[in-house]
């Protein structure tokens, strides 16, 4: 008999296909599993409206569960998706990868505020910029180090 | 109308502009005046394309006739969407693009921080995601507005020229209708009406600091919402529904 806590464990094999360091459980997407008369809910949410991956996160759900137990997947978008959600542990990885995690809150309502400081991944140093408010996907903005020149992503924070 | 009606008509609207903007934002792909510019601008026209997705799906289970979203999205007429005026107006040049999009942006902030407190769940529920974004969305085109309007004397004129143009688009934002008063009264939709001062403050404050100034008088054009639209998103929609009705049903 399949538990729920076992559910939660095989869905750590599944990666975000944007960022195949972070599983969907560590990026805090998976909000509930639920186990009835054999068969097994999962409901996700979506990091932001237009992520192209949650279709294929859907399918290799299932994919991955349904040897298992019958599968289905729900989407919710309440309450919506935060980066709280990460874990700590999706934090760390995401660092090791080369992607800054994200930090606290930047106001968006202070026009040319200053962004938000972003330590480098690589060389740990706080002495970087800001190229862009939009990175190579939604989730993401795009930083340079100003010390060891190096460009990288950076998660950024949404609340 | 029923209130079934009313209900699938306003969130149809809703969806309608993003869909239309994303649509036309989405021509910049490829094409951005610098790097991340072009990137900026796609990911901002994947998430109005997204929203679309989560209010059609809505929609269809308000209509209750099983649709598919992609037919509501791919397989109207022309006089069938009912997006306002100034989404589907060409993007011109750069300045025009940001101008159009700041509008929009104040606008659907407004609307959305009401629609958190909808009625409705599930419209509330997709306003309390749609918000996080589109707040980031305003950010990005106050800052440009700013930049273009106190940048150069080229950049200066052309976001003025923007502006004039546009301008006589805007009162449509606030059009309400029958969909409108029956939305309202049921605590589903939201009264326009009570933000369209905090709407023009807001674009009278960036303004200022962008040097740039609201035309006088200007002839205001109104029929979107009614599915009377300007000739250019004719032109949008026979490239956006060429896949579906070449291919029927194709999934990507
Ligand atoms: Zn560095």
């Amino acid at each position: 008999m399949v538990t729920e806590k076992d559910i939660w464990e095989h869905l750590e094999q599944i990666s975000d296909p944007e960022i195949p360091v972070l599983s969907i459980v560590d990026l805090g997407i998976v909000r509930t599993v639920s186990i009835t008369d054999d068969c097994c809910i999962v409901t996700i949410t979506p990091t932001y409206s237009g992520c192209p991956a949650m279709n294929v996160i859907q399918e290799d759900i299932i994919k991955l569960l349904s040897p298992t137990i019958d599968t289905k997947v729900e989407m919710t978008l309440s309450p919506a998706w935060t980066t709280d959600w990460m874990s700590e542990n999706g934090r760390n990885k995401l660092r090791e990868y080369g992607i800054a995690p994200p930090e606290h809150e930047v106001d968006k309502s202070v026009l040319f505020a200053k962004p938000t400081v972003v330590p480098c991944p690589k060389c740990k140093s706080s002495h970087t910029k800001m190229i862009s408010q939009f990175g190579s996907t939604a989730c993401k903005a795009h930083y340079q180090c100003l010390d060891c020149l190096e460009p990288f992503d950076y998660f950024k924070c949404l609340k | 109308m029923t209130t079934q009606e009313a209900f699938y008509n306003y969130i149809v609207r809703l969806g309608d502009d993003s869909l239309i903007l994303g649509q036309r934002i989405s021509e910049w792909c490829g094409h951005g005046p610098i790097l991340e510019e072009d990137i900026a601008l796609t990911n901002i026209a994947l998430d109005l394309i997204g929203q679309t997705t989560n209010l059609f799906e809505l929609a269809v289970q308000i209509e209750g006739k099983g649709k598919d979203v992609d037919q509501l999205a791919f397989l109207r007429l022309e006089k069938e969407y009912t997006n306002l005026l100034l989404v589907e107006q060409p993007n011109v040049d750069f300045g025009y693009t940001i101008v159009r999009q700041f509008f929009f942006d104040v606008f659907r902030k407004l609307t959305f921080e009401a629609l958190c407190q909808s009625s409705d769940e599930k419209l509330a529920a997709i306003a309390e995601k749609s918000l996080k974004e589109i707040k980031y969305h305003l950010k990005h085109s106050s800052e440009w507005v700013i930049r273009l309007g106190d940048g150069t004397e080229e950049s200066h004129t052309r976001v003025q020229a923007a502006v004039n143009t546009l301008w006589k688009f805007t009162n449509e934002l606030f059009y309400q209708d029958e969909v409108d008063q029956k939305v309202i009264e049921l605590g589903l939709g939201v009264d326009t009406s009570l933000f369209k001062e905090a709407w023009q403050l807001h674009v009278e404050k960036v303004f200022t600091e962008a040097t740039l100034t609201i035309p006088a008088n200007t002839w205001q054009h109104e029929g979107g919402r009614k599915g009377t639209h300007t000739e250019h998103l004719g032109y949008l929609l026979s490239e956006m529904q060429y896949m579906q009705r070449a291919y029927q049903n194709m999934e990507w």
